[in-house]
């Protein structure tokens, strides 16, 4: 009955939202609700994916180390900084953090050379590349007919690291950040935070943020809620932008304390003391509270944003179009054909691959056979050969056996004889010798 | 002259012989030198090339404990990044118990700053060696000054980023161009990003990335003149790059006051050894090694250059003299760019034959 009354109202309503409010009066059970959904993201896990840019040297190993607590680049695996680059690389590594029983893979992409050669004009085009064919690769997932397994690999955020001069922006940093803040979420760190004091710090946080809104740079918002308190966290967060952090994962006695930080003959910065620097705030802001909320404005707003684009070029049947958006797209799909077609063309390609692969199959199947039977026929006319031999062998020693027996043979009769002549010669001697006794005794 | 020298304090170039009827007063010139010097005055031009925001300013104001730099100088606070680069040269003159010194700092704003720094060191070298070449007409001249005014830069200080790794590809083509031509001395610009560990290993690995390449910096190894200048500058030679912290204000620590930085965590002395090494680049460029650097970019840097200007100009001479070849050396006395001409005897000889066979 209630069903009923509330689609009525569904109905009669202009296709609003809001359904009347109805009071139950006794207990269903779909407060259980979140829990299912806890326990089965918990079951799934989670994913995220990071991306760090910045010059060499600006820290930015040591800090996903300190974020994360884990030595995800250690002297075995040295970060990309130990290793120097000619050209802009764009390198992912993938982790797998647990704790309370969530799993959560954390892939980090890091882009060692980053800003460090002497000429770095397009040095950001390997990382706009890279996220754009991370957006492709979820596009051509999602159009799949076949999609029960779609791993999530877009790039979720981008900690921009700000080389602590004091100053303001640099010009590189003007076009990295204003070519990439409608492809994902830019979170601007300055870094190596412990160079500066607290007033030259706030004064070049101004500058930052002056020069951001002069370029009409959109980096990530913090999004308002209703929640009066968290608003007010919020609030705090956003006074303190950009966040001027400091990165460090030795440990060091403060105090009695033991505390991570960075050990000078004048004093210990501590990474986590709120008045050193703002790595707390980034930690709690990045993995506590704000993860889901970088995730979805990913996936609603910077992908949504690649898909339009990508698929109005398509339909505008030009190669032109997809060209004059900058997308990077492979030459040979999806030039002047709607999804259909295209997912016609990819069927056609498959069953022709198909084929070339069981023709090919069949190639080196035959080929295989020859060359069995070659062997099979070589083995053979060894074994022939050696049976051959075998039997030589064993004529030969036969021979040479037959030879020793009539040899033996020979030896025996002559040994014979001369037995007989012994004994005949042994018994004369007896007889001369009983004669000579008889002898004596008469 | 030898009624002034009695007179004279008896300072260190006293010998007691048998008594006063052996004393020449030879020692005496240090005296009168000092006289004259002191009448005179010093110049000392430095130049400071560094990214933006590395703290040239800053260490320079703090060298000299007074506001020396372009950006006390300048009015506008405005903290902009030039387009190109350029060379700003601010000149003053300091005095310390009755010692003039004419100094002159010179900037280079907008160095390293741009996307892409492909050639950035050219107008830099374009005006040292123009300085040379203000300085070699000058000497030229018929009627010379008494005291040829001395603008050439005696001292190139370069602010290398504290990365903590190794030197960039712009910091090493910079220098093997520029050690050259002037007195190179590498310093770790806002050394207190870096632990005591970091440091060592990043002054490591600068050291052997500078051999590598071939980077003579300041105290060059071949002008060392005998063994206690050498042992001297080994010494020096161990520590560079000297890890700098500037600043210009001043705190209260232990009841005095000092100039440092002051962080939540404790407070960086400038002039404390186990802090930094402030001091040992002052007392390098100031106390010690000023002269020398002056000599050495008087009598060996500008007369390499004085040497391949001649070089050029008397090939430019005899190419005018032989019938109108069409080839003429393509620096055609032009002093920025690098001419392929080595400044030996031979190569003038080279070049004239490879001029009449191209005739």
């Amino acid at each position: 009955m209630s069903s009923g009354e509330t689609s009525a109202s569904e109905a009669d309503g202009n296709g609003g939202m809001m359904a009347q409010q109805k009071n139950l009066e006794g207990y269903v059970g779909f407060a259980n609700l979140p829990n299912q959904v806890y326990r089965k993201s918990v079951k799934r896990g989670f994913e995220f994916t990071l991306m760090v840019v910045g010059e060499s040297g600006l820290g930015k190993s040591t800090l996903i180390n300190s974020l994360f607590l884990t030595d995800l680049y250690s002297p075995e695996y040295p970060g990309p900084s130990h290793r120097i680059k000619k050209t802009v690389q764009v390198e992912q590594s993938k982790v797998l953090v647990k704790e309370g029983g969530v799993h959560l893979l954390l892939t980090i992409v890091d882009t060692p050379g980053f800003g460090d050669a002497v000429d770095n004009s397009n040095c950001w085009q390997p990382v706009i590349d890279y996220i754009d064919s991370k957006f492709e690769d979820y596009l051509n997932a999602e159009s799949r007919v076949n999609r029960r397994l779609m791993p999530d690999s877009r790039v979720q955020c981008c900690l921009y690291f700000i080389a602590p001069s004091g100053h303001g922006l640099k010009p590189l940093d003007i076009e990295f950040m204003k070519r990439l803040h409608e492809k994902v979420n830019i979170i601007p760190l300055i870094a190596k935070a412990d160079t500066m004091t607290p007033e030259e710090c706030q004064q070049f946080k101004k500058q930052i943020m002056k020069e951001i809104q002069e370029h009409k740079i959109k980096i990530y918002e913090f999004p308002e809620t209703d929640d009066e308190e968290e608003m007010k966290m919020v609030r705090k967060i956003k006074d303190r932008l950009p966040l001027a952090v400091v990165g460090s994962n030795t440990i060091i006695e403060v105090n009695g304390k033991r505390v991570r930080g960075r050990q000078y003959p004048w004093g210990v910065a501590e990474v986590e003391n709120g008045e050193h620097c703002d790595f707390t705030i980034l930690r709690n802001m990045l993995i506590r509270t704000h993860m889901q909320d970088l995730k979805d404005v990913t996936n609603n707003v910077h992908y949504e944003n690649y898909r339009s684009r990508k698929l109005a070029a398509v339909t505008y049947n030009g190669v032109d179009n997809n060209k004059n958006k900058g997308q990077l797209t492979k030459p040979d799909t999806a030039d002047g054909m709607s999804p259909l077609a295209q997912m016609e063309e990819e069927r056609r390609d498959h069953v022709a691959k198909m084929k070339k692969m069981e023709q090919e199959m069949e190639q080196v199947f035959e080929m295989k056979v020859k060359e069995k039977l070659q062997k099979l026929r070589d083995s053979e006319a060894e074994l022939q050969r050696r049976h051959e031999q075998m039997k030589k062998n064993l004529e030969a020693q036969h021979k040479e056996l037959e030879d020793k027996r009539r040899q033996h043979e020979e030896e025996k009769a002559s040994w014979e004889a001369q037995q007989r002549i012994l004994e005949q010669q042994k018994l004369d001697a007896s007889r001369t010798l009983e004669k000579n006794k008889k002898k004596k005794i008469f | 002259m030898s009624e002034s020298a009695k007179p004279q304090p008896q300072g260190k170039g006293e010998k007691t012989h048998g008594g006063d009827s052996s004393y020449v007063g030879i020692d005496a010139i240090l005296e009168q030198m000092r006289r004259k010097a002191m009448k005179q005055g010093f110049e000392l031009n430095i130049m400071v090339v560094g990214q933006s925001g590395l703290g040239k300013s800053t260490l320079v104001n703090t060298l000299f404990k007074s506001k020396v730099s372009r950006k006390s100088v300048q009015p506008d606070p405005e903290e902009r990044i030039p387009k190109t680069i350029e060379i700003k040269s601010i000149s003053h003159d300091i005095e310390e118990k009755g010692v003039r010194m004419k100094l002159t700092v010179i900037d280079t704003p907008g160095f390293g700053d741009q996307i892409n720094n492909e050639n950035c060191w050219q107008p830099i070298m374009k005006f040292i060696n123009d300085q040379y070449e203000v300085y070699l007409q000058e000497e030229i001249n018929i009627n010379r000054k008494k005291r040829i005014p001395d603008s050439r830069v005696h001292c190139c200080i370069y602010f290398i980023p504290p990365t903590g790794h190794c030197l960039r590809p712009l910091d090493v083509e910079f220098m093997r161009r520029l050690s050259k031509v002037v007195n190179i001395v590498p310093v770790i610009a806002k050394a207190d990003t870096l632990t005591l560990e970091e440091r060592d290993y990043f002054k490591q690995t600068i050291r052997e990335e500078l051999r590598a390449n071939g980077i003579d910096v300041y105290p060059q190894k071949e002008f060392d003149e005998d063994a206690e200048d050498r042992m001297i500058n080994d010494k020096i030679r161990e520590m560079i790059p000297f890890a700098v912290v500037g600043s210009d204000q001043e705190y209260q620590v232990n009841g005095k006051r000092i100039l440092g930085r002051k962080t939540k965590w404790g407070t960086i002395e400038v002039e404390n050894i186990a802090h930094c090494e402030f001091a040992y680049l002052r007392d390098l460029l100031i106390r010690t090694h000023m002269q020398n650097i002056k000599d050495i970019t008087g009598s060996i840097h500008y007369e390499t250059y004085r040497v391949r200007r001649l070089n050029e100009s008397n090939i430019h001479f005899s190419a005018h003299l032989s019938d109108g070849p069409a080839v003429q050396p393509k620096a055609n006395g032009q002093p920025e760019e690098q001419p392929p001409i080595a400044p030996q005897a031979n190569g003038v000889a080279a070049q004239h034959e490879a001029l009449s066979h191209e005739m």
